[in-house]
């Protein structure tokens, strides 16, 4: 079953490829830095978290002059081979997207020690590597506490996707944004699948049909933080008139739909581009320390979008609240 | 050419050949329509073939695949299609994971202490299916799949509730306890190749000596071909299938202990992953023959190796994905083509044969 619906799958990506194949070139100057990015399994075309990354490579390819070499997993070997497919092509610095390359980049970094390496969501212990962190738990407690002004119902809905530590930090945060604002307020939570399911992240008709179930019983803004499955929340929230709250990139911007830019109340905005951007950029530069580096509030590594004014009337309330978070005033759980 | 076994093995080999030829000529096809060449793809997917790293990728992947192959074949000599060698897995690695950490044992021991637990478990997993088929007539393809939803979620509920050990590095990589390094399998080419390879080699060998040359194996591949006539001759089909899904989820057990003892010493979730499903398309593209099973395993190896320099030339990674799934498709369209091809060419000399026989009587 699954391997229907995953040659399916790539049978069309292979087609939506032609008309992208076309506008390709690359005048392979060898000066270049190399910089690579070794996408987890589900990889690209998700809108959010991965997307996001790829963005920041972009950027780094146009404001620094880098070629970005891509590499995507497929299967679980896959993200070793591929990281050390990349120091062997030549890259300077290497960015794996997710924490499943924990592991992975523990090993190739240690047998690569003049490469930069860089591991969003993970903490790698070496000299070379870069640990990206991100305090989602405080950009959704800023969406939170947007979803709880907007509502005029009381009620509002959570749909997670695998249900794991790291989802689970989006969620808690969210809730406790909310009920800062509106101590009464009904958050409905659910998640697409267990830990290990990854058709939790690409599950578009699974959270449509959450979503359209809690709108339909009184809940008007659903905050999604599952990949691509977010899609179905959009679609439910634009059926039943209600708000949608996106993840990871503004996607407000990226939809670029105008029926879905009219239910997009904001987005949490998770900046893995930044993050991917700063790690090439910190390469370029000749910096090779690494570390954990801490994306939040007070950076700005996390937040909140205000695309399309949904939220202007709340924006001073919200940057109140950011800037007790940020002063530490408030303390944002990590956990549901 | 005079013997009947070499000749059908003969035009198997060429069936699956052709197969392979023929899929390979179709992602020719979709290449050139996706606008990238596919000459320069090839000669980098098979160019890397020269090296000796990419080799031992080829066979570390190929490892689990033989041994998730031989699990679908074992059942399919009986008529049965074990859609859940995935769930049988998950539920053996954490049981491995879990019982492996418990106990200290010697070196040696502590890794068959291991191996019997996964092959427990698994079986213990597929039982289920096969108790439901034998008492309940439940198609076991219907309850091994759904079975597959209730182990992903029952072990990655058990994992979460019970047995995770909480990451000191603040990584969100959540593990159980590390294995002692007594349970840990031992690299042929260090952090390259592991030793579960042999284990692998082993059980296709194991696989063939029980199915073809023991009299068990007979009973179980005529069960499989025709279980009323085979019941005159006093073989219980129910028997039967309760030990073709106890063996099949045993060996299914096995599939995740190259990555659990051979490389991440823990369980973690979505550990090994599909590597129980890749199994069906090699045991189908291998025949349901040890070294049909081995060649294909291999071939999807280097296959999934290679794809990541196929990337690096822009060539997106799902062209592999449609690669293996074409190759499948065709062995299975081409083989059955071909097979009533030999079927009619057999039937037609053996009427041959008659005719000539009959005429002097």
């Amino acid at each position: 079953m699954r391997k229907n619906s995953r040659l399916l799958a790539a049978s069309i990506a292979a087609l939506s490829l032609f008309a992208a194949a076309c506008g390709d070139d690359d005048s392979g100057s060898s000066s270049k830095v190399i910089a690579g990015i070794a996408f987890d399994t589900g990889g690209r075309g998700d809108g959010t978290f991965n997307d996001s990354a790829a963005t920041g490579g972009e950027r780094a390819a146009s404001e620094l002059g880098v070629e970005i070499k891509e590499l995507e997993a497929a299967v679980d070997e896959d993200r070793k081979a591929n990281l050390e497919l990349l120091a062997g092509d030549g890259a300077q610095v290497i960015v794996g997207v997710g924490f499943m390359f924990t592991d992975p980049m523990t090993e190739v970094a240690a047998a690569n020690p003049d490469v930069q390496f860089g591991i969003v969501d993970s903490v790698v212990d070496a000299p070379n590597v870069s640990s990206l962190l991100f305090a989602a738990n405080q950009g959704s407690f800023l969406v939170g506490a947007a979803a709880a002004l907007k509502s005029t119902t009381g009620q509002i809905g959570f749909i997670g996707g695998q249900e794991i530590d790291l989802i689970k930090e989006f969620e808690a945060g969210y809730t406790s944004g909310a009920k800062y604002v509106n101590p009464d307020i009904v958050v409905n939570v659910k998640y697409l699948g267990p830990a290990g399911d990854n058709s939790a992240w690409g599950n578009v008709a699974g959270a449509k049909e959450i979503a359209a179930g809690w709108y339909a019983a009184g809940a008007d803004v659903v905050y999604t933080a599952a990949g691509g499955s977010g899609a179905g929340t959009i679609e439910a929230a634009i059926e039943a008139g209600k708000w949608a709250i996106g993840v990871d990139s503004d996607q407000y911007l990226t939809s670029g739909d105008a029926a879905a830019q009219a239910v997009i109340l904001t987005s949490m905005l998770k900046r893995v581009d930044v993050a991917v951007f700063e790690t090439i950029k910190a390469s370029v530069n000749g910096d090779k320390s690494g570390g954990i580096k801490m994306f939040d509030l007070s950076n700005d590594g996390v937040g909140y979008s205000t695309s399309g004014g949904h939220i202007d009337e709340f924006v001073s309330q919200l940057d109140e609240i950011k800037a007790k978070v940020v002063a530490g005033e408030i303390e944002v759980p990590t956990k549901p | 050419m005079k013997n009947p076994r070499l000749q059908r093995m003969l035009v198997t080999s060429a069936s699956s050949l052709l197969a392979v030829f023929v899929a390979l000529c179709i992602c020719a096809v979709i290449l050139l329509i996706t606008g990238k060449d596919p000459i320069e793809a090839y000669r980098t997917l098979f160019g890397a073939a020269g090296e000796t790293k990419v080799l031992q990728g080829a066979l570390n992947r190929a490892t689990p695949l033989m041994i998730s192959a031989a699990a679908v074949a074992i059942g399919f000599k009986m008529n049965l299609f074990n859609i859940g060698v995935e769930g049988q897995m998950r539920v053996a690695l954490l049981a491995t994971a879990v019982a492996g950490a418990a106990v200290d044992l010697p070196a040696p021991l502590h890794i068959l202490f291991c191996l019997v637990v996964a092959m427990a478990s698994g079986a213990i997993w597929a039982g289920i299916a096969g108790w439901l088929k034998v008492k309940r007539g439940v198609n076991e393809v219907i309850s091994t799949i759904m079975l597959n939803f209730v182990a992903l979620s029952l072990v990655a509920w058990a994992f979460d509730s019970f047995f995770r050990a909480e990451s000191t590095t603040g990584s969100l990589l959540v593990k159980t306890k590390e294995l002692p390094t007594s349970a840990w399998f031992p690299d042929i080419v260090d952090r390259r190749l592991n030793g579960m390879f042999f284990v692998a080699i082993l059980v296709l060998v194991l696989f063939y000596v029980l199915v073809w040359k023991t009299k068990f194996g007979f009973q179980l591949r005529a069960s499989g071909a025709n279980a009323g006539a085979s019941r005159v001759t006093g073989v219980n089909p129910k028997r039967m299938v309760m030990i073709s899904m106890l063996l099949s989820g045993a060996l299914a057990g096995l599939v995740g202990m190259r990555a659990l003892l051979g490389d991440v010493h823990a369980y973690q979730n979505n550990l090994a992953e599909q590597q129980g499903f890749n199994g069906i398309a090699v045991a189908l593209l291998g025949r349901n023959h040890p070294l049909g099973i081995f060649i294909s395993a291999l071939l999807f190896g280097y296959l999934g190796e290679a794809s990541g320099r196929l990337q690096l030339i822009d060539i997106p990674k799902e062209i592999t994905t449609i690669m293996t799934g074409i190759i499948v498709l065709a062995v299975v369209i081409i083989n059955e083509a071909v097979k009533r091809w030999d079927d009619r060419r057999i039937q037609h000399k053996a009427a041959l044969a008659l005719e000539s026989a009959a005429v002097p009587a």
